[in-house]
């Protein structure tokens, strides 16, 4: 039958026809117009061979903002991982109200980045915020959450964990939950602790889901951009006034569509790609290794 | 491990909760005060009565409801096909046989990493050719189908549609569209209900491409709260009523579908 021959690939055709427009085609085109002159309105200048990387890595912002977007990045998915994996423990327990708590948990995801964003800037406002008044009352700061480097970045860091630790507390629950339990009873048998239970069989034991939450984390935190930006409240828009809490993703629209060069921007995203694949396999490397420390134990 | 919690947990989760609800009320609390109030910091801890002062206000300064309907539009769009073609697709990974299958299925979980950032240069070189920019076409079509969205339905069809049953309905003479249309859809119905969520969410979430693609005049919710976010003077009870408003339709929908939610968060975890 003519069907059951074409049908697989008639089924397959809109996700690789998409695919091909929106994801294949950038990834090579990106590559090609990082190679020319590229203006946002003119369009296809001359051949410049890998000038457009060469500028971009001189540019006194490009390793300013990398750091920025990988400090970012440390800042929220560790602190994010450890409590998440710590909220899914309590979770795993015979809870009254299961559905209640695991809801709950996730309701911090149906609120956008931008909206996240303008909400925790005025959390971490200046001069007037919320948690500036909190600490004053116990005599700390106030903290210039916006001017100084650091502490914007754990500003951002905040907004990002917040988003997103319930949603990876179930992932750790649902992991945890696919332990086998005569595992925990007969290291009960043998006198082990809750806590001594948690470290030598849980952890190991949800290692393959923790290392997908690094990854995924990893490729999507390397690309913030909504949460930055609209943290911002100079005029500009590229990250505070001296790009002290600037990303990448900032850099490839500030090259973009601000300065009307997409070549550099081409370039730029380029760069960010190689950035995610290297952090993404130090990542893994990482996980491997802590992993068979463990299992020499 | 199953013990029965004592007061502890129970005291922590609740933090945890409360930690979660928190800023929710802050953008509301902001949100009903005048701005005067709200620019002088931590206002009155009970909401004042001005949120619909200032939504209507919102509403002046922002084409808000052409943004609701731009980004309802482009949710339920983006996430229907993607739950109609991940369908197709998924089932042709799971329980077709045709060459080139695995290579293609792992071709299909790479691109699950390339990132979407890298690809926007192109894209807006090529909306600009078809002419499509400033349209929500061009925010629909790069999402008509995902890689997570066939990823997913291929993962829960595998186990869904059993092998005798499609073999049953071939022998019956149904057509290879009939055998998708009787047997794999109803038992799709399920993972398509998650996944149509999740995409409708990340879609009315997303922010980079339709901020550059979109102009000011036809706009997402979330370009729209960019624009409130842009005026000169820091109006935090304009912006937050922004922030509230543009959360509470996805805030009835986790009402309604939370429970549908989390299981498909924990179903994909295990299978993933």
């Amino acid at each position: 039958m003519w069907d059951t021959r074409w049908a697989p690939y008639l089924y397959i055709s809109p996700f690789f026809i998409v695919f091909a427009i929106v994801g294949l085609f950038p990834l090579a085109y990106t590559a090609y117009v990082s190679l020319h002159e590229w203006s946002l309105l003119g369009g296809k200048g001359e051949f410049i061979g890998l000038q457009n990387y060469r500028d971009v890595w001189d540019n006194p912002y490009f390793t300013k903002q990398v750091v920025n977007t990988v400090s970012i990045f440390v800042l929220s998915s560790g602190p994010q991982i450890v409590i998440s994996v710590v909220l899914a423990a309590l979770l795993d327990n015979q809870l009254r109200g299961r559905t209640f708590w695991r809801m709950s948990i996730l309701l911090p995801f149906v609120v956008s980045p931008v909206a996240v964003a303008i909400i925790f800037g005025s959390v971490f406002g200046d001069r007037y915020g919320l948690l500036n008044e909190l600490l004053g009352t116990v005599g700390i700061g106030p903290i210039a959450w916006h001017t100084d480097r650091f502490a914007s970045h754990v500003a951002i860091a905040t907004m990002v964990n917040w988003r997103w630790t319930g949603f990876n507390a179930l992932i750790f629950l649902a992991a945890m939950q696919a332990v086998p339990r005569d595992l925990y009873e007969s290291a009960e048998l043998d006198g082990a602790g809750r806590i001594r239970q948690f470290l030598s069989i849980t952890l190991p034991m949800i290692r393959p889901t923790m290392i997908f939450v690094i990854i995924t984390s990893t490729i999507g935190g390397l690309q913030i951009f909504a949460e930055p930006r609209l943290f911002d409240e100079t005029t500009t828009r590229n990250g505070g006034s001296d790009r002290q809490f600037g990303t990448i993703t900032m850099l490839i629209y500030n090259f973009g569509w601000q300065l009307r060069d997409l070549g550099r921007a081409s370039a730029t995203a380029w760069m960010l790609f190689l950035l995610i694949l290297v952090m993404a396999l130090v990542n893994l490397i990482l996980m491997r290794r802590i992993g068979s420390l463990g299992g020499d134990r | 491990m199953t013990r029965r919690p004592g007061f502890l947990v129970y005291g922590l989760l609740a933090a945890f909760v409360l930690g979660s609800a928190a800023p929710f009320y802050w953008s509301f609390l902001l949100g009903s005060h005048t701005a005067q109030v709200a620019a002088q910091g931590v206002p009155p801890l009970l909401p004042g009565g001005h949120f619909l002062d200032n939504a209507s206000r919102v509403i002046d300064t922002v084409p808000f409801w052409k943004a609701l309907g731009n980004s309802v539009l482009v949710s339920s769009v983006c996430a229907t096909s993607t739950v109609v073609f991940g369908t197709l697709a998924g089932y042709a990974f799971a329980k077709l046989r045709f060459r080139g299958r695995s290579a293609l299925l792992a071709g299909v979980v790479a691109t699950m990493a390339v990132p979407t950032q890298l690809g926007v240069v192109p894209l807006f070189i090529l909306m600009s050719k078809l002419g499509w920019t400033g349209t929500t076409w061009s925010i629909i079509f790069p999402t008509l189908v995902t890689a997570f969205g066939v990823f997913f339905m291929r993962q829960y069809l595998v186990d869904a549609v059993p092998d005798e049953l499609i073999e049953a309905a071939r022998m019956d003479g149904c057509s290879q569209i009939g055998i998708v249309w009787n047997v794999v859809a109803p038992a799709a119905r399920p993972a398509a209900a998650i996944l149509w969520l999740f995409t409708f969410m990340a879609t009315w979430t997303d922010f980079f491409w339709p901020f550059i693609a979109l102009p000011a005049d036809n706009p997402t919710i979330q370009v729209a709260l960019n624009q409130l976010q842009s005026g000169f003077f820091k109006d935090y009870s304009l912006v937050l009523t922004g922030a509230t408003l543009a959360t509470v339709p996805l805030l009835i929908l986790f009402v309604l579908t939370g429970r549908q939610l989390v299981a498909g968060i924990m179903q994909g975890a295990v299978k993933g």
